[in-house]
């Protein structure tokens, strides 16, 4: 094709010429826009690869024998009867890669495959490669595995008595090895401002454990090559940490390693750590020198875990009579099950990040994570904070019915404002949460129903806050949490290659929206490549809800020097400053004379020829003055928070214990949607996730009473329930934008937060229907049933009735203890 | 063992040599090399491996093989026509129905089903329609919309030309996006383009 043919095709693809005016007069050509993903035909059409889709020539399957004891000592394990099946390739135990990893450098305390000791049902203990998956299952059944059980400790409570065995050694003599972490943080004067409280609220509540369940099981190959290189292509989220983990546990030099992370069916934290698999795999092969590939069967999938950590939470709350809060203190108890994962960071997680949307006056807390023999708990989105936020705003709710304050304006009264620090010394830039409050309370139509439904119908309302991206990385260093680095060719076409991982959420398109905004080219000529430690720059994955804010800190960074080129040579061309061109909508243009113009492509031309071969890298990384100065003050850190509102509405069979979630109003304050429909995706979806753990979702185990101990209690999509169409309430995302000095183009995070307020909304809720108070989780009808026989139940209901929506000073003159 | 199996997939006639315990899923997937259908759990939880055989959705993980002989065997790889997608494919990736987009193809051939046999269903009856098909991304809005948005579009085209079956238009992800019962900003343009492929 001529360049004048191309040209005019690429005219044809970008805006009317008649519409570069109204181009000068927008703020934006592409953000802001309610826009297609970027892998959205590949994705409705079936073309999109996965994992499991790719399939390697003389590619072997491989299976992983996992433990059915939930804590034993491993005496022996005889593979030769495995080996000696026709169609078997390779079986590989423990001792042949006897390195300890994790996902925290500091409390690394997992091996691929058990060593020594076994520590939950399901642990991993050896592997086998064979021509198909059939071989590989019958190879499994003939490794025999000698186990000396160890008394299993199923909570907490057990695992911190003196005389249990520690499920990993103690780091130093003398310590409990069963308490993977304590944390105790106290900011300002707790117990004289909570003395001083004239009103205090005192409740414990316990947060069951949840999974993930993306529906794209795990699902890893490995392939080591004649050269000696290994590439692993990964569900993961996290590929470059998976990346130096690979390297440093088969003791490869990392620049032989290669990750690929293909199409993620879901991940939500389930993915955001290396597995047991992703060794396999890797190993197997280097012992075949064929691909292998491994697939979680679904049971795997629920074994694999690092879901939401239960917790047992008690909580004291104190506030004067306008209902200022003055003091709260928190002590929690965490449920870890058998490794570390992200616990140290959980940990911390619990606490501090309960400091905003409200101003405290002071605050403790004092967090325990202890081993038990299950499955891993770890980051569910929403890490660590899901849980101490429930019950904070139930806490917030119950003071507000001891006031008689209408519960919005309560937590109107406490808001901790913008440009501010909070108790624990974060700080907080941008904040909308007013404006949250404000749009669910005009949509849900709170004035005029909250305490004002019938018996069985009530309204609940919920805040909370989120971090966009953590401060610093997993591992210590001063570089970039994100890059990405920027082609341009001569037909005007760009090619992003961006370390960042799309693992549905849509940061592809980000990018892509990002890079066509700054450029000016169609979004179609834009392609992104992602998530490939052999192309792309590293990016620290898809977890903490970072990937808009970084990548997209480090889209504008790369463009922004790209556009500075192709404007000054438009500009020497035209013989006017570069300020006057304007790259948008497919073309470069004069913006004090829109008829004065070139398409893109023609523009890049010209800068290639001035300047060289056109390409740009640029970089994200977070400021590093912004968190508290203490042990654990950056663990909560961000460069920004995102901030939720919820109002609820449910309906409470009485006579069955029955909730329905009618609907949720959501306003999430993202700072900027950089495309509204997927803000308003990831808002809906987390609102759905939270409802689900309010409702329906319980990651529990069998104790030894019911037969088998440590085995999970259904570990199906069928008895392990998660909200079908049928249970799912009506959602409505009110987008709030209160444009963040440092996001990009103001833009918060939106995947975690929201999930946040529906539980406690929906808790609060309950009570407003039916008077009783929901402080365990979850809210399934024997529970919700048996609360409502407590007599008392009706009684309190017309008492929240009476004081309604009301501030009263005249109550609450000595402290209550509700 | 391994038997051959002939299979008509997406009106193709396909012999396939499986073992014998082959579900439909695994002849697709592995033996085909169709796999857009995906495999979310292993029993029939999820409803990601849903295709319609003689029209009816069905749980290909759940099916064996030979129960699909001589059936018409329909997968998401049957849906678009060249260069254009099927309605209900460009609606979901117009309303943001399909996040990472591992229950989608299973979704789609559910709500294909449906409007197949009811052309213009309630948001209940599309709740109803979908509730064998888990999703974990999207809290099921967007989907809702999606298949709304696609009821509406298909009965408009056959509106305009008399034919029930009109296809959809292949999406840029360039164009300005229509959300359902949301108010798309500016026209909706999603109709007015050529194919994306």
């Amino acid at each position: 094709m001529k360049v004048e043919e191309f040209r005019e095709k690429q005219a044809a693809a970008a805006v009317p010429e008649a519409e570069l005016a109204t181009l000068v007069e927008r703020e934006f050509s592409t953000i802001g826009r309610r826009l297609r993903k970027v892998d959205g035909a590949d994705k409705v059409t079936g073309r999109a690869l996965y994992t499991d889709d790719i399939a390697l020539p003389g590619m072997l399957h491989g299976k992983i024998l996992r433990s059915p004891h939930p804590h034993a000592r491993i005496l022996s394990i005889d593979t030769s009867a495995a080996e000696a099946l026709p169609g078997v390739h390779a079986v590989i135990t423990g001792r042949d890669m006897p390195v300890q990893y994790g996902i925290i450098p500091w409390t690394r305390d997992e091996e691929p495959l058990c060593v020594d000791r076994v520590r939950y049902v399901g642990d991993a203990v050896a592997a086998v490669a064979a021509v198909d998956e059939d071989t590989a299952i019958r190879a499994l059944d003939l490794i025999r595995v000698e186990y000396e059980p160890l008394p299993a400790y199923l909570d907490p409570e057990s695992a911190l008595a003196g005389d249990a065995v520690p499920i990993h050694e103690p780091k130093r003599p003398g310590r409990n090895g069963n308490v993977t972490k304590h944390v105790r943080l106290e900011f300002g004067e707790v117990d004289r401002l909570m003395a001083e409280s004239e009103v205090v609220i005192e409740g414990e509540y316990f947060f069951e454990g949840t999974t993930h369940t993306p529906i794209e099981p795990h699902c890893a190959i490995g392939y080591y090559d004649p050269s000696g290189k290994l590439t692993v292509w990964s569900a993961t989220q996290v590929p470059h940490y998976l990346h130096r983990e690979l390297a440093r546990v088969l003791d490869l030099d990392v620049a032989r390693v290669r990750v690929v992370q293909p199409a993620v069916g879901g991940g939500f934290g389930g993915k955001s750590e290396p597995f047991d698999l992703e060794f396999c795999v890797a190993l197997l092969s280097m012992r075949t020198g064929r691909p292998v590939k491994i697939l979680y069967t679904r049971e795997e999938v629920f074994y694999a875990h690092r879901g939401r950590h239960p917790m047992k939470m008690r909580c004291r709350l104190g506030a004067d009579r306008s209902g200022r809060i003055l003091a709260v203190d928190h002590r929690t108890l965490i449920d870890g099950g058998a490794y570390a994962s992200f616990g140290l960071v959980t940990t911390y997680y619990s606490g501090q990040l309960l400091t905003a949307p409200y101003a405290f006056g002071s605050y403790r807390f004092d967090s325990t994570r202890v081993y038990t023999n299950k499955p891993a708990c770890g980051p569910k989105r929403g890490h660590g904070s899901v849980q101490p936020r429930f019950a904070f705003e139930v806490q917030l709710d119950k003071l507000a019915e001891a006031l008689g304050m209408d519960p919005i304006e309560l937590r109107r009264r406490n808001f901790l404002g913008s440009g501010t620090r909070t108790v624990n010394e974060l700080r907080i830039t941008s904040n909308g949460f007013l404006a949250c409050l404000d749009a669910v309370e005009r949509a849900s139509g709170w004035k005029e129903r909250f305490r004002k439904l019938p018996y069985g119908r009530g309204l609940g309302v919920a805040g909370s806050c989120y971090i966009s991206g953590t401060n610093y990385p997993i591992y210590p260093n001063e570089m970039p949490q994100s890059a990405v680095q920027i082609q341009i060719e001569r037909s005007g076409r760009v090619t992003v290659l961006s370390g960042a991982s799309d693992i549905g959420q849509g940061s592809n398109s980000v990018v892509a929206y990002i890079v066509s905004e700054e450029l000016g080219v169609p979004l179609e000529y834009v392609r992104v490549h992602a998530a490939d430690t052999d192309l792309t720059p590293v990016d620290l994955g898809a977890y903490s809800s970072r990937e808009t804010f970084m990548v997209g800190n480090a889209c504008i960074d790369a463009a922004r020097k790209l556009a500075d080129q192709v404007k000054a040579a438009v500009a020497e061309a035209w013989e006017v400053p570069a300020s006057r061109v304007a790259l948008a909508g497919g073309w470069a243009f004069d913006s004090a004379d829109t008829a004065r113009k070139m398409p893109i492509s023609e523009a890049f031309n010209l800068a290639e020829a001035r300047f060289g071969t056109l390409g740009a890298v640029g970089w994200y990384n977070t400021p590093k003055d912004i968190h508290g100065e203490y042990r654990g003050g950056t663990i909560g850190a961000s460069p920004a928070y995102s901030f939720t509102a919820h109002v609820a509405e449910v309906s409470v069979d009485v006579e069955t214990g029955f909730v329905t979630v009618e609907k949720i109003w959501i306003a999430h304050d993202c700072g900027r949607a950089l495309n509204p429909v997927l803000v308003e995706g990831q808002m809906e979806g987390s609102a759905y996730m939270g409802f689900a753990e309010a409702l329906m979702e319980q990651q529990i185990f069998k104790t030894a009473e019911q037969g088998r101990e440590g085995l999970h209690n259904g570990p199906s999509l069928l008895d392990y329930r998660i909200p079908t169409s049928l249970d799912t309430p009506e959602l409505e995302s009110l987008v709030i934008e209160s444009v963040d000095p440092e996001g990009p183009y103001g833009a918060k995070e939106a995947g975690e937060g929201p999930l946040h307020p529906s539980i406690p909304a929906i808790a609060n809720a309950i009570f407003d229907a039916v008077g009783v108070r929901m402080d365990s989780l979850p809210f399934s009808p024997p529970r919700v049933w048996k609360a409502l026989q407590d007599g008392s139940a009706r009684e309190r209901w017309e008492a929240a009735r009476r004081t309604g929506a009301r501030v009263s000073l005249s109550r609450a003159t000595s402290p209550v203890r509700a | 063992m391994h038997e051959i199996v002939t299979l008509v997939v997406n009106r193709d006639v396909r012999p396939v040599g499986v073992p014998s315990h082959y579900t439909l899923l695994e002849a697709l997937r592995y033996g085909l090399g169709l796999t857009g259908t995906k495999q979310g759990c292993d029993k029939g939880d999820c409803g990601a491996c849903t295709v319609l055989l003689d029209g009816e959705p069905v749980l290909s993980c759940l099916t064996p093989v030979w129960e699909a002989e001589g059936r018409e065997v329909r997968t998401v790889e049957g849906l678009a026509g060249p260069g254009r997608l099927h309605p209900l494919q460009d609606a979901f990736d117009v309303c943001g129905a399909a996040q990472c987009g591992f229950c989608t193809p299973g979704i789609l051939m559910s709500a294909v089903a449906l409007l197949e046999r009811n052309p213009n269903p309630t948001r209940q009856e599309i709740r109803e329609a979908l509730a064998g098909n888990l999703c974990r991304c999207t809290g099921y809005t967007k989907i809702l919309d999606a298949v709304e948005l696609a009821a509406a579009r298909i009965a408009e085209a056959a509106g305009a030309s008399g034919s029930a079956s009109a296809g959809g238009q292949g999406g840029r992800p360039g164009e300005a996006v229509a959300a359902g019962a949301r108010a798309p900003e500016g026209p909706d343009t999603a109709g007015e383009r050529e194919g994306g492929a």
